[in-house]
């Protein structure tokens, strides 16, 4: 079986000359954003706790991070990157569209839930 | 292979069998598509866990004071080092794996059977860590104590730094509540083990320790939670405590909410079967690898399959790490 491997990341920016040499340099890559996410998480800078669409702005940092090192797990460690673009649709989107809608509406209830305790008539601090 | 299959003459023709869609194997494609499915199942649990986090958004454990311990450090407060190291080695044993798949495109014996023996080892030490992770959780540290609402209350010196109840609660050596067992009464009838101090001690304790002050589930504006007053606290434990925690269970949790503990147990417990299931898969296929059945196949798109379920299993847990301990 002939493996065609795309060995170009970041667009094309950094190539790879083996398929070997792609995987360590990957690796490389996730445990920067690791270490980053890590670093984040212990020092949690003030600059970062201001609230940005509902959340604090250091979540949404931890958030995009986590979908760029899944991004690279998959195209790269899966192979998503050689598999043809009809399967790659088929999963990814398929995928991303369900989950996008669950949060919605659970984050969405979730919220809800607590301004009727918060501001209702129902009381659970005793 | 031409021995074995019998042609049809309509090769090359759309529906004359043989193609492969998408320019995958079957059992690729398959495999894809029961990791879409998975990925759904995870996504629900993991949304679920933002739903009750946003019900109780003001009063939701700060994971930073929950996962603060190093395995042989006792003591240190290492808040996310020892997840950060298991989220390490996940990441690596996925790079084994991906070595073992690329080793099997050039049909290297030697080289997948070490790959995946290396990605093995780091499953089992996965798993041992999660054990482990799940050991502590489950005993707890400080202790708390409930009210009658299901709030936990926890203790703090002046200064704001925790207090277990063990260092400034003492236990009446007269105390007469024993626990239940089924032997002595009703064969139906028993409960789980007694904490070690009543309410009653706990309030004695703190009536004698002027410098401990009681800290509710309430976040406050500068996102920490909040601290009574001496008088409040006082009161707080007199009038409302109800039950000693110490450590974490289904029912209760002496960290807050007892969601938390659920949705815990739950979806580290879910991935945790995975990644054992992975590695009982991976073992199969090791020694398959082992006694040369791809090598006479001339094929180790196997080694490939069970790849993709174990990367798969590496990006769940990139998600669970950042839900449970970053976010």
């Amino acid at each position: 079986m002939a493996h065609e491997h795309k060995l170009a990341i970041f667009r094309g920016l950094v190539k790879f000359k083996s398929n070997t040499q792609k995987i360590w340099g990957v690796l490389i890559f996730l445990s920067i954003v690791t270490a980053v996410e890590v670093f984040l998480g212990i020092i949690k800078p003030e600059s970062l706790m201001g609230q940005v669409l509902g959340m604090k702005a250091l979540n949404w940092i931890f958030i995009i991070l986590t979908i760029v090192k899944a991004y690279y797990i998959t195209w790269d460690f899966m192979h998503m990157r050689d598999e043809l673009k009809s399967l790659r649709r088929m999963v990814v989107w398929t995928a991303i569209f369900l989950i996008l809608y669950l949060v919605f509406i659970l984050l969405q209830e979730g919220g809800y839930v607590f301004d009727v305790y918060k501001d209702g008539f129902i009381k659970r601090d005793f | 292979m031409s021995t074995t299959v019998v042609n049809t003459g309509t090769e090359g023709k759309t529906w004359g069998g043989g193609n492969k869609p998408l320019d995958a194997s079957y059992g690729k494609m398959m495999m894809w598509f029961f990791i879409v499915s998975d990925a759904l199942t995870f996504s629900g649990f993991l949304a679920a866990y933002g739903f009750s986090r946003f019900k109780f958004i003001d009063s939701w454990p700060i994971a930073d004071e929950v996962f603060t311990h190093f395995p042989f450090l006792h003591g240190v407060n290492a808040p996310m080092y020892y997840v950060a190291f298991m989220t390490f080695v996940l990441i690596m044993s996925s790079v084994t794996m991906v070595l073992a798949v690329d080793a099997g495109h050039h049909l290297n014996k030697a080289k997948v059977t070490i790959y995946m023996f290396l990605t093995i080892i780091g499953g089992l030490i996965f798993v041992g860590s999660q054990a482990w992770e799940w050991g502590t959780f489950i005993k707890g540290d400080y202790g708390a104590v409930q009210t009658k609402g299901g709030n936990i209350l926890q203790f703090v010196d002046t200064d704001g730094h925790r207090v277990a109840l063990r260092d400034f609660v003492v236990a009446d050596a007269h105390a007469e509540r024993t626990q239940h067992e089924r032997k002595e009464g009703l064969w139906f009838v028993s409960e789980g083990t007694l904490p070690t101090y009543t309410v009653e001690e706990v309030l004695h304790g703190l009536k004698s320790h002027e410098n401990v002050l009681v800290r509710t589930q309430i976040i406050n504006e500068a996102g920490e939670k909040t601290v009574l007053s001496r008088a409040e606290s006082l009161k707080q434990i007199k009038d409302n405590g109800k039950a000693v925690v110490e450590g974490a269970n289904l029912h209760v949790n002496e960290y807050g909410s007892p969601l938390f503990a659920d949705f815990f147990f739950f979806i580290t417990g879910f991935h945790g079967f995975h990644v054992f299931s992975g590695v009982i898969i991976n073992i199969i296929i090791f020694f398959n690898v082992i006694l040369g059945t791809y090598e006479r196949r001339k094929n180790y798109e196997m080694v490939e399959k069970v790849g993709l379920y174990w990367h798969f299993v590496d990006l769940v847990w990139v998600f669970v790490f950042t839900f449970f301990y970053l976010v």
